[in-house]
């Protein structure tokens, strides 16, 4: 990895060569219809916070747990019942980057090894897809609170 | 007999005596449903694995072809097949079913071709009586091994392919001279691996066609014939991508060949509007449609002769995340009407 050698000729000729077939992915397209699908999908979110916050005795700091939560199970269903799939083709990031977007990844892996039996296959591959974004997520988290204490011991804020 | 550098001649003209061609729900609602033997209408095939469904696959072609020819397990000397999964286990276990002596190969997508060479070359040399091959692959187990989870919801970008689900095979026969009306292999071309430093997965067709190019060329140059010999010449699954670019390279190359005798299985087996995004791949994509669509068509006298040129990339997971170039194979094997 990382020592990458120089292409020959005949590579560098081909790679280009075969860049006048290739059908290039429609990316304004791309970009309109996640835009859409994920403020979609952000606005039922919105809608479920307003829920919990006047029917249920959360706040605006508050009501964000049970959002997610809901969220998730809702894309839960829609995976188990091969819907998210279709939407993922559709949307691309709009339906990849909103919190149902983990849920799918965490979900579909789950279904996906239940042959292998629980401990194994659905335990051991669970995150195989969302463990990268909860180690990095957190590793980051780690990091800015640690610039920010730094900087609050400092008396910079 | 060996010609040129890397072809044979089988002056025996071995027999493709019988085929079984089975598929799954996609492959029902695609362009070419009524070619198959058996259909299923869910991927699990009653089984509780897709890992399962896929040698199931495989055993109702293999039961398919027996009966079709009347013959037993018995009547068969050897197997020669493969598949796409780790180890090839769906074929092997499916073997152990079969209880028929058996050579697992792999050549990714090539499978198919490899096996009716090797299968060919044995019966002209009268190393068997009855030799079965094929190639198999299940969309939800292959999408598994390679790919992210079926339900996964990551956008596939329009040159990716879809995994055929479907198993191909045929027994080929020696040629005792009774069998005009069916369909010979006459000679095949063995493919170099070549890579011309393509990495993205989700653009096979384009990694495969240099190999693609390289195989068919090399055909016409061993046997000294050109083109205008067969009917048609048709690619294993490049794709729409990787169909253009193969017609792009030949044409470079100065091969005198048209476009209406140049086709791809993947681009026939399923509908425009199916989301296929290039076209179907998997081992059983070129297996599938050979040993269905395309024989029958022959039968018919729509084609007389023609040229069958599986491609492979044989690449895995590891390779991919390791970001190693994608090494690719073609094997070709001509196929001609026995008159």
């Amino acid at each position: 990895m990382g020592n990458k050698k120089p292409e020959s000729k005949e590579v560098e000729q081909y790679k280009q060569f075969e860049k006048n077939f290739e059908t290039k992915r429609p990316v304004f397209k791309n970009c309109l219809k996640a835009f859409l699908v994920g403020g979609f999908i952000c606005m039922i979110g919105q809608a479920i916070t307003y829920f919990y916050i006047y029917f249920f005795s959360f706040t605006e700091q508050t009501a964000g747990n049970p959002t997610v939560a809901t969220m998730v199970f809702i894309s839960m269903l829609l995976t188990g019942f091969g819907v998210y799939d279709r939407l993922g083709q559709f949307a691309g990031a709009g339906s990849a980057v909103p919190v149902t977007g983990f849920g799918n990844a965490v979900i579909s892996a789950a279904i996906e090894h239940r042959t292998e039996g629980f401990v194994l296959g659905v335990g051991g591959n669970l995150f195989k897809l969302a463990g990268s974004v909860v180690l990095f997520g957190v590793f980051s988290a780690f990091v800015v609170a640690l610039i920010k204490t730094i900087l609050i011991k400092l008396g910079a804020i | 007999m060996l010609k040129g550098k890397q072809s044979w001649i089988f002056n025996n003209r071995p027999v493709i005596a019988a085929t079984g061609v089975t598929g799954g729900p996609f492959e029902a609602n695609g362009r070419l449903s009524s070619d198959f033997d058996v259909l299923f209408d869910d991927l699990w095939m009653a089984e509780d694995s897709y890992e399962k469904a896929h040698r199931h696959l495989l055993e109702v072609a293999a039961n398919t072809a027996f009966e079709k020819e009347g013959v037993t397990a018995d009547d068969v000397q050897f197997m020669i097949a493969g598949d796409l999964i780790n180890q090839i286990t769906p074929t092997s276990i499916a073997a152990r079913q079969l209880k028929v002596p058996y050579l697992g190969i792999f050549g990714a997508c090539s499978t198919s071709m490899e096996g009716l060479a090797l299968a060919s070359f044995f019966v002209n040399y009268g190393g068997g009586n009855y030799i079965l091959t094929g190639a198999t692959s299940h969309n939800a187990a292959v999408e598994k091994q390679f790919r992210y989870p079926t339900e996964y919801g990551g956008q596939k970008p329009p040159t990716a392919q879809w995994t055929v689900t479907g198993s191909g095979v045929a027994l080929v026969k020696a040629n005792e001279g009774k069998d005009s009306g069916k369909p010979v292999t006459t000679s095949a071309t063995i493919g170099k691996v070549i890579d011309l430093g393509l990495t993205d997965p989700f653009n096979m067709g384009g990694a495969m066609s240099p190999a693609a190019a390289d195989t068919i060329l090399a055909h016409f140059k061993d046997l000294e014939i050109d083109p205008s010999y067969y009917d048609l010449i048709v690619t294993g699954d490049l794709g729409k991508i990787g169909h253009e670019t193969t017609f792009g390279l030949l044409e470079k190359e100065g091969l005198p060949i048209k476009r209406e005798q140049f086709k791809d299985c993947g681009m026939l087996i399923y509908h425009e509007d199916q989301p296929a995004q290039s076209g179907g791949s998997g081992a059983g994509c070129s297996a599938t449609v050979l040993y269905g669509h395309l024989l029958n068509e022959m039968k018919k006298r729509v084609y007389k002769r023609i040229l069958v040129v599986a491609t492979g990339a044989l690449l895995s997971p590891l390779t991919v995340q390791q970001n190693e170039t994608i090494p690719c194979i073609a094997h070709a094997v001509s196929i001609e009407m026995n008159e």
